[in-house]
């Protein structure tokens, strides 16, 4: 019985363990050598990307990097504390400091992020900085009144360290209120948490109407021989080839008022001269274009796992006395699972963020949430936009999640 | 059993024909009746249109022409579903996303079956084939012997009155083949059951059926029990797709009352029983089989003409001698002898003497 309790060894008195270990270390070496300029690949265009843009979205440095008298007084005095003379010598100091680093404009771009329209407050009071003199708080109430009003302390305060969560209270449509607390913005400002939310039911819509049209597709595909399923899969793959500008550019001549289709459904009698159809640059729009456009993606992961499912399982059934739709719904179907996830999840992400197409064919109320992105990104708003876009990945994760909950990830057949 | 009229058969192909492109035809007027409670195999090559006429039964395939009757209805027009066949596939096709039982449970749950009903015929069902046990477990947790059994506990479990099987031993080794054709024809005659049999395989065919009918190129060569398959063939395909033969190509010498001599091409003379030769001067065929060949004086019948034979090669086979000589010119020419005690043993190069009861000689049609 001890032999079977002592670890093994080999013939030269060596633990087993150990000798697999060395003789199996050269060959993971050079496995690992072989991986290795992949793993510096994405670790340099991957990851460190997304984890500074992740960072940005909390990490902005445009006020705190000049108000260094301002963050003192800030943690000397607790949130509420109405700004005294010493609060408005600091920022008088701070306003010097600013001038004389030319970074006003930076410090002012970073506090109208929270209160609108107060660039011009810092710039201008900051150009005369030098002439203030004690008492300051009269100074500079007499400079610009709004340096009174408390909204402007609060995100001072806030701004006065570079770590914030500013950038994604705006993401979710809230602001601090002039107590330091956090508030919803007023209705009618109210932008990223619908456009959030329609974004995921677009994108719901648009993995439909794919699911629905590249079933049949993948299922004729899969069943034609071999030589003309190649020549059909060749028109799938046709609009890969093709230019994405180019066919989003298409579509607009395709639908727009004047365009083919409105012009043959008139010629047809179908509508009248007054009644085309707006069918780009909306909702509607965004939803034919980026169906086409993600269609393939739908294709060919039902495709690949249609292929190998056997016709006899269909016959099996049929000839068990099933009737074809109870066939589909218990034989077919279910065996079509993995491609059916892996296509709804590949086009749901694709489509979640999708940019150019709603872009160029959307119109006011086609737009995406990565629209927004790209807005603020053009604004130089890096925080804000790096705040949407981790919304956006948090959003894509949780739905990751939840599909591997219910259905599970190991299912998932690409190709 | 051979003897069944297209009127009281519970199968029936009438004048079927098949053609899957417009030009040529795969079935070529097929005309086949089964009896009730019958075990027919349809034998071939592949691409012989057996399979074909099994699809058509089962509803998968459309006939171009002819009728096919299924205890007295024409089911030209019937849905698959509502035929009422079992089917056993070659690769089993059971259902990968549901266990056993639930595979058993599937044709009853389309008929409609209450929940206790379905499980006391799933129970006798795997009781059937000795898998009661397995019940809960994934096809693709089981053996392909098992995965067999399952089929066919499937193909039997809404109690159909015909079964096909589409070479449902193909994917076996041999001992489990064995077994297995064992189990079915067991089954079958059980169950009382009729069975409509694919296979390519002829000792399978031999060993299970009624009847077999031989398929070739569209056609049944032959349908007849086993026994006259292989001991009365009556065409060279059949003789040669049946069991091991030898052919002596020649021209019928004379011909008269059940009798005939063929010269062969080396000029000797041999005797033979006519089959499908009717006229002196015919070119035929005549095939022996290699068991049926007789090289011990005694044995041989008197006044039959004899042949000389040269011992190329003896293989030892354990139960039988295999022995290939040169007879008539031709050096694939086979004698096989059981194995016995006092077994004459022959050896390579020796010169014997070889003859035949006439009635085993077939002279057959030439091709």
């Amino acid at each position: 019985m001890a032999e079977t309790t002592a670890p093994l060894t080999t013939a030269d008195g060596r633990p087993l363990k150990a000798a697999l270990a060395k003789a199996q270390s050269r060959a993971k070496r050079r496995a690992f050598l072989l991986v290795l300029p992949l793993l510096l690949f994405i670790l340099l265009t991957f990851a460190i990307p997304i984890g500074q843009m992740l960072q940005r979205s909390v990490y902005h440095d445009g006020f705190s990097k000049t108000s260094p008298n301002l963050a003192a007084w800030f943690d000397a005095n607790p949130q509420g504390t109405a700004p005294d003379e010493a609060a408005y010598a600091a920022l008088a100091a701070d306003l010097v400091l600013m001038k004389e680093n030319r970074l006003a404009g930076e410090a002012g771009t970073r506090i109208n992020y929270s209160v609108p329209g107060t660039r011009s407050l810092f710039t201008a009071s900051a150009r005369n900085a030098d002439d203030l003199t004690p008492p300051f708080k009269e100074a500079l109430l007499a400079a610009d009144r709004k340096w009174g009003e408390p909204l402007i302390w609060v995100a001072m305060r806030e701004a006065a360290s570079p770590w914030t969560t500013d950038f994604y209270l705006t993401g979710l449509d809230m602001q601090r209120s002039a107590d330091g607390g956090v508030e919803k913005v007023a209705e009618t400002n109210r932008v990223y948490l619908w456009l959030y939310v329609k974004t995921f039911l677009l994108s719901a819509v648009i993995t439909g109407i794919c699911l629905l049209l590249a079933f049949p597709v993948a299922h004729m595909l899969a069943t034609l021989p071999m030589a003309k399923a190649n020549l059909l899969m060749i028109l799938v793959l046709l609009p890969f080839w093709t230019s994405l500008l180019v066919r989003t550019t298409s579509w607009i001549v395709l639908l727009q008022g004047q365009g083919v289709v409105n012009s043959v459904l008139v010629s047809l009698g179908i509508i009248d001269e007054s009644g085309r159809l707006a069918m780009i640059y909306n909702q509607t729009g965004t939803i034919i274009v980026m169906v086409h456009i993600l269609l393939p993606f739908m294709v060919l992961p039902l495709y690949s796992v249609m292929r190998v499912i056997p016709p006899s399982y269909a016959r099996a059934a049929r000839s068990l006395g099933a009737t074809s739709w109870t066939t589909f719904r218990r034989i077919y179907l279910p065996q079509t699972l993995p491609g059916i996830g892996a296509g709804v999840l590949l086009v749901f992400i694709l489509a979640v963020g999708y940019y150019i197409t709603p872009a160029l064919v959307g119109g006011a109320d086609g737009q995406l949430f990565s629209n927004q992105i790209q807005f603020h990104m053009t604004k130089s708003n890096w925080s804000q936009a790096a705040a949407l876009a981790a919304m956006l990945l948090a959003g894509v994760l949780v739905l990751y999640w939840l599909y591997d909950r219910l259905i599970g990830i190991d299912k998932l057949k690409l190709g | 059993m051979t003897s069944v009229s297209g009127n009281n058969a519970f199968v029936a192909f009438e004048h079927v024909q098949k053609s899957y492109d417009g030009v040529s035809l795969v079935v070529k007027d097929l005309n086949l009746n089964i009896a009730e409670g019958e075990f027919l195999t349809m034998l071939g090559p592949s691409g012989s249109g057996k399979t074909t006429c099994l699809m058509m039964l089962a509803g998968f395939e459309t006939a171009t022409h002819g009728e096919i009757r299924l205890d007295g209805r024409p089911i030209n027009q019937v849905p698959p579903h509502k035929r009422g066949i079992g089917m056993v596939f070659q690769n089993y096709a059971l259902f990968p996303h549901m266990t056993v039982g639930e595979n058993l449970s599937f044709p009853l749950e389309v008929r409609g079956m209450g929940k206790d009903e379905r499980e006391t015929r799933i129970k006798r069902a795997l009781d059937m084939v000795q898998m009661g046990a397995f019940a809960n477990r994934r096809p693709a947790q089981l053996s392909g012997g098992q995965q067999q059994r399952i089929a066919l506990a499937r193909a039997l479990v809404f109690d159909p009155k015909l079964v096909l099987m589409d070479e449902p031993l193909g994917a076996l080794d041999k001992q489990l083949r064995e077994h297995m054709q064992f189990e079915i024809k067991r089954l079958h005659e059980s169950l009382g059951i009729t069975v409509v049999y694919v296979t390519h395989d002829q000792g399978e065919a031999l060993t299970m059926s009624d009847r077999v009918a031989v398929f070739n190129d569209g056609r049944i060569q032959q349908l007849a029990p086993p026994a006259d398959l292989y001991e009365r063939p009556e065409n060279s395909f059949v003789a040669q797709f049946i069991g091991e033969n030898n052919k002596l190509p020649g021209t019928v010498e004379e011909i008269a009352e059940g009798k005939a001599l063929v010269r062969l091409e080396t000029g000797e003379l041999i005797d033979a029983t006519p089959v499908n030769v009717s006229a002196k001067g015919q070119k035929t065929l005549v095939s022996i089989r290699p068991e049926r060949i007789e090289f011990k004086p005694e044995l041989m019948p008197a006044g039959a003409h004899g042949l000389d034979a040269e011992v190329l090669e003896v293989i030892y086979m354990g139960d039988i001698l295999r022995t290939r000589m040169r007879v008539a010119g031709s050096d694939d020419f086979v004698l096989k002898c059981r194995n016995t005690l006092g077994q004459t043993r022959l050896n390579p190069g020796e010169k014997i003497r070889i003859g035949w009861h006439p009635q085993d000689a077939r002279a057959l049609d030439a091709i």
